[in-house]
């Protein structure tokens, strides 16, 4: 496991991956929790998993599940519109994408 | 009245013995939500002229769903259709989804009158409710009290009396662990027996949806209803669903029962270890054989959940972005500014902490070393209750460490919140059903949770011990 | 230059072609294009809270078709992850794709550069993903607008290994890839619509040397000639830099098509971090070897096969087939035609000429063109048994195409006949000659070429129905006889 701890730029790299944007308290504060629990989660380097296949699905007799191609009833325009918080002629609008 | 909201069948009597409409019985039904909903806030809001309209359109119904108007609380992160659902976080705010999750569809059948909005952690990320962006559910049991979380409300509903059963859904614990604070019963089931669709996501590999209710008998009828196979859900198995019902009144004679020693070592208040070993004793009374077993792997799973949960969400949560519902900042200039600004505006401290450690977890470099290293100690715990199943048909163990807390008391270390977990976590990791049931009071008088675990798709054998020591247990 | 000799180019792409699948890759709504915005979305593609994916069996027949195609290894198992990354074209911000255990790895196809040797390109692996939406920038009111009917589009990804060494051979693979993927009859694959999208990777290297240069990212080339422009500019720039001792920087740039350039977009080391997961809402797939086999035992005769099998059974030369073959419905139409008519140069030349003129012209693919093999078949014979003559013939084609009608009605109905009586021709013979004075005087005096002047006046006058043959024949009989 990666020993160094997690830093503010970390923390500040983090966020932005995660479209948060933080103030320079919160960063400290976030900070330390996380150190905190990420200190405490490095009791899972003791575990031996050698050979161990991770669980992706719990219950493994699952596999193989299919829907055919057949159309179904979409929502209309206006139901898929219905909650948007900004729209125009039928499309949802945003700011620009730079 | 009140004996009709002991449990479902009085207040079947009750209902069918009225000669006044649904619509009018509804609006009884409603100002008894609200004049309790002053005290302990389970619910976010209450639509009296919605449910009212609901009760009216089911007064003609013949014949009537084996769930009549019977009052159903709807923890606030499960779709029903044209209704406000939104997690209990302002993200979400004004948010109707077009559609019913399956369980709804479900209850609906059964004619439910659905009480949406029962308050609950912000996207369940909890175990006290006190991060919904709506205040805190307050314990009936004592006012000052956490009712646990998340689905703090949904317990808190049923507990204090203003339905008579409650869906919520569970994580990491979080149907159990406020069923075991608020001295009530609950269910979570085998992972796939349940459909999720609908369920607003936290965790997609650990969420089900289950029943809380005031008794064994009213949760094992409501998981009748609300299980089986789904087209929708990929992840949903297709099993037959049994007779839950036919699992009461069986005793438990020839039954092995697992105690896993690392459930009862330290850390768990003495009042709680006191009142489960006298469970056992019951147990023992009652013809069932107690064993010894061991659960090597149980210290690591709060560790492990707090990878995978986390990560999980933080991927889950990425849609919440203000561009096709809910939330939107105002006055942004560019794309990126209205993400960071809406997610800053919209998410509370717990969902932001969650999301950015979810988000360290997978984040290129790290994945190894914790998201993969998570998945592989969480074969390791499954295998461990694998092993045990080969020689007990069922484990018993603690709820929760301890009782209800009070409000305010954990909300400055987000790790001492996360250990309170232990004994629920397990089962979550392992995909195996577990249900909680009430085993005696502390001094304070607050509830003392008992839990029992079995393999997949046992809920039978969940519901026949869990009844058969109700039925015996000194009230 | 002396570029050329230097330096070696190396040049990788990665292609997605959209299938044609009737429902969407996770839920049932219809993948149908043209319509009105947001009229082909459901809570699941819209990735409202609390829905979940179902993946589409025929999603995953479509992607064996194509990969046994390629010739890659199908893998037993594979499995869905998560692609995260914010963009508004994108409802759940993240896409559903696959990672480390993608449908196919390890394919090839053998492209035929201009003026080179025949050559194998590396597929290194084939994957299945959704499509975003689409995404419209209005610059008038700084705003931009989502349309989500594409989102959940079933994709097949196919990176190629970097074997290619030019843009020409890029070019090449493009045009190879269409090809097969289309006589799969799963996609499309109209660059210009965007049911085929191609993203390339180019770097410049010494030759000799072993190692791979600074890697480039080339987007927005629109057409498969814009890909062979855009790589051809991007290999001059690198190969100027480094000349002048300069390093290129690993990023992405964008095709110009007006200014004819790449630009810079972003660091390709600033790329995104896409923290790929199992996706966790979907089980994992064991592809039955039994489906396989089946989908296998049902391709079709792919284009290469029909190549050589052509060459054998209709003798037709290399370079001409080439334009019978690159569409799967023109080789069936040409083989069914040839059944009737048994003539295989022949109807060779008739398809390649008139009848591929008639779809160039009215924009439209072989099929659409109200003409079938019979009917093509039956002008044919006509023709060659004198019936009609050549000229009347490729009359009698348009009007058939246009009409509808059966080529012997349009004959019958028009009296198109041919005109092989000489008797008949007497009087047209004698006219021509009487009012084309100088012609029949440079025939005299030894120009051949005034003949077949002659041969058109009498076609001319006869409304093309003369025998030609007869025709000249004639002509040559007067005029020889009048000294």
């Amino acid at each position: 496991m990666n020993k160094e701890s997690i830093n503010e730029e970390v923390v500040r790299h983090i966020a932005a991956l995660s479209r948060l944007s933080l103030s320079d308290t919160d960063v400290k504060k976030y900070q330390s929790q996380l150190k905190n629990i990420l200190d405490y989660i490095e009791q899972l380097d003791e575990v031996n998993t050698e050979d161990i296949p991770p669980t992706t699905h719990v219950l493994s007799s699952m596999k193989n599940v299919f829907r055919e191609d057949v159309a179904k009833d979409s929502l209309s325009q206006e139901e898929v519109l219905d909650n948007a918080p900004s729209r125009r002629n039928g499309f949802f609008r945003v700011p620009k994408v730079i | 009245m009140e004996k009709a909201y002991t449990n479902i069948n009085d207040f079947r009597d009750w209902i069918n013995g009225q000669d006044r409409p649904l619509s009018e019985l509804s609006k009884i039904m409603i100002d008894r939500v609200k004049s309790i909903n002053d005290d302990i806030n389970s619910f976010i809001s209450v639509d009296e002229d919605l449910i009212s309209g609901c009760a009216a359109a089911l007064e003609k119904q013949d014949p009537r769903g084996a769930l009549w108007g019977v009052p159903v609380a709807v923890k606030d992160n499960i779709c029903i259709k044209g209704r406000l659902t939104t997690c209990a976080s302002h993200i979400l705010d004004g948010f109707r989804p077009p559609y019913n999750a399956t369980v709804i569809e479900k209850l609906d059948k059964a004619a439910a009158l659905l009480f949406g909005r029962a308050n609950m952690d912000e996207f369940a990320f909890g175990s006290s409710c006190e991060t919904s962006c709506y205040g805190p559910t307050r314990n009936p049991k004592d006012l000052s009290c956490i009712p646990g979380g998340s689905s703090g409300g949904s317990a808190a509903a049923v507990a204090g009396g203003q339905v008579l059963a409650a869906i919520g859904s569970d994580t990491g614990g979080s149907i159990r662990q406020p069923a075991s604070m608020c001295g009530i019963v609950s269910i979570k089931p085998t992972y796939g027996r349940v459909s999720r669709y609908g369920l607003i996501a936290f965790a997609s590999s650990l969420d089900q949806i289950g029943p809380l209710a005031r008794n064994v008998e009213d949760c094992a009828a409501l998981l009748e209803i609300i299980a089986g196979y789904d087209e929708k859900d990929s992840t949903s198995v297709d099993k037959e669903v049994p007779k839950y019902t036919e699992s009461l009144g069986k005793d438990v004679k020839g039954l092995t029962i697992g105690i896993p020693a690392e459930y009862f070592g330290e850390g768990m208040d003495k009042e709680v270890r006191s009142k489960v070993e006298d469970a056992v004793n019951l147990m023992k009374k009652l013809g069932a054989v107690i064993k010894n077993i061991s659960l090597p792997h149980t210290r690591y799973a709060v560790s492990c959940y707090y990878i995978i949960a986390p990560a999980e969400a933080s991927s889950n949560l990425a849609r919440y972005d203000g561009v096709h519902y809910g939330l939107r900042s105002e006055a942004c200039d560019d794309m990126v500014e209205m993400y960071t600004a809406t997610r800053n505006e919209g998410f509370g401290a717990e969902v932001k902490r969650r999301i950015l450690l979810g988000t360290y977890s997978l984040s290129s470099g790290y994945y190894d070393a914790y998201y993969l290293k998570a998945l592989k100690v969480r074969t390791r715990i499954s295998d461990d209750f694998k092993k045990a199943f080969e020689e007990c048909d069922c484990i018993l163990t603690p709820t929760s460490p301890s009782t209800a807390f009070e409000l305010g008391e954990k909300m400055d270390d987000p790790l001492k919140m996360y250990l309170s977990d232990i004994y629920t976590i397990p089962a979550n990791l392992a995909g195996i059903p577990a249900i909680s049931l009430p085993c005696g009071e502390d001094r304070k008088g607050l509830p003392v949770g008992l839990q029992l675990m079995a393999g997949p798709f046992a809920e039978d054998v969940l519901i026949r011990v869990a009844h058969a020591f109700e039925s015996n247990s000194v009230k | 230059m002396g570029h050329r000799d230097k330096y070696e180019t190396v040049i990788g792409l990665e292609v997605h072609v959209q299938l044609s699948t009737k429902t969407k890759a996770f839920c049932g709504c219809s993948t149908s294009f043209g319509d009105p915005p947001n009229t082909h979305v459901c809570p699941v593609c819209l990735g409202m809270p609390g829905v979940l994916p179902v993946f589409n069996r025929e999603f995953l027949v479509c992607a064996v078709k194509v990969s046994l195609a390629l010739g890659c290894d199908i893998q037993e198992k594979m499995k869905f992850d998560r692609k995260n990354y914010y963009y508004p074209d994108l409802p759940k911000n993240y896409q559903i794709s696959q990672f480390d255990m993608p449908l196919a790895f390890s394919g090839k196809i053998r492209i035929m550069p201009p003026g080179g040797d025949v050559k194998d390109i590396g597929i290194t692996r084939v994957h299945l993903e959704e499509d975003a939406g689409k995404l419209m920038h209005a610059p008038e009111d700084s705003c931009s607008y989502v349309d989500l009917n594409r989102t959940g589009t079933p994709l097949l990804e196919i990176v190629s290994e970097p074997d290619m060494r030019s843009p020409e051979e890029a070019y090449e693979y493009l045009v190879t890839l269409k090809r097969i993927v289309k006589y799969l009859d799963v996609s499309d694959c109209n660059m210009e619509e965007g049911s085929l999208r191609c993203d390339a990777n180019i770097s410049i290297r010494e030759k000799g040397d072993p190692g791979f240069g600074s890697k480039v990212e080339i987007k927005n080339m629109n057409s498969f000639k814009a890909v062979r422009e855009a790589l051809s500019h991007e290999q001059d720039r690198q190969m100027d830099l480094v000349d002048e001792g300069e390093k290129i920087p690993m990023e992405t740039r964008l095709w110009d098509e007006k200014k004819c350039i790449t630009a810079s977009m972003r660091s390709k080391e600033e790329s995104h971090d896409y923290r790929y997961f199992p996706e966790p809402d979907l089980v994992p797939f064991e592809v039955e070897k039994e489906l396989v086999e089946k989908i296998r035992a049902g391709l079709p005769e792919l284009p290469r096969a029909k190549k050589f099998r052509f060459e054998k059974e209709y003798g037709l030369e290399d370079g001409k087939i080439e334009n019978i073959i690159a569409e799967k419905d023109v080789a069936d139409f040409y083989e069914e035609t040839v059944k009737k008519v048994k003539n295989p140069q022949i109807c060779f030349n008739w398809i390649k000429g008139e009848v591929m003129m008639h779809m160039n012209e009215r924009g439209k693919a072989i099929n659409e063109l109200h003409l079938d093999p019979g009917d093509l078949a039956e002008i044919i014979i006509m023709s060659g048994k004198g019936v009609i003559s050549n000229l009347v013939a490729k009359d009698v084609l348009r009007e058939c195409i246009d009409t509808g009608e059966s080529p012997d009605s349009i004959v019958k109905k028009k009296g198109l006949e041919q005109v092989s009586d000489e008797g008949a021709l007497d009087g047209v013979i004698r006219e021509v000659i009487d009012n084309n004075r100088k012609s029949v005087d440079d025939f005299k005096n030894g120009k051949e070429n005034a003949l077949s002047f002659l041969v058109g006046q009498v076609m001319r006058l006869t409304g093309g129905k003369a025998n030609p043959k007869l025709a000249g024949e004639l002509l040559r009989k007067n005029l020889q006889g009048r000294e």
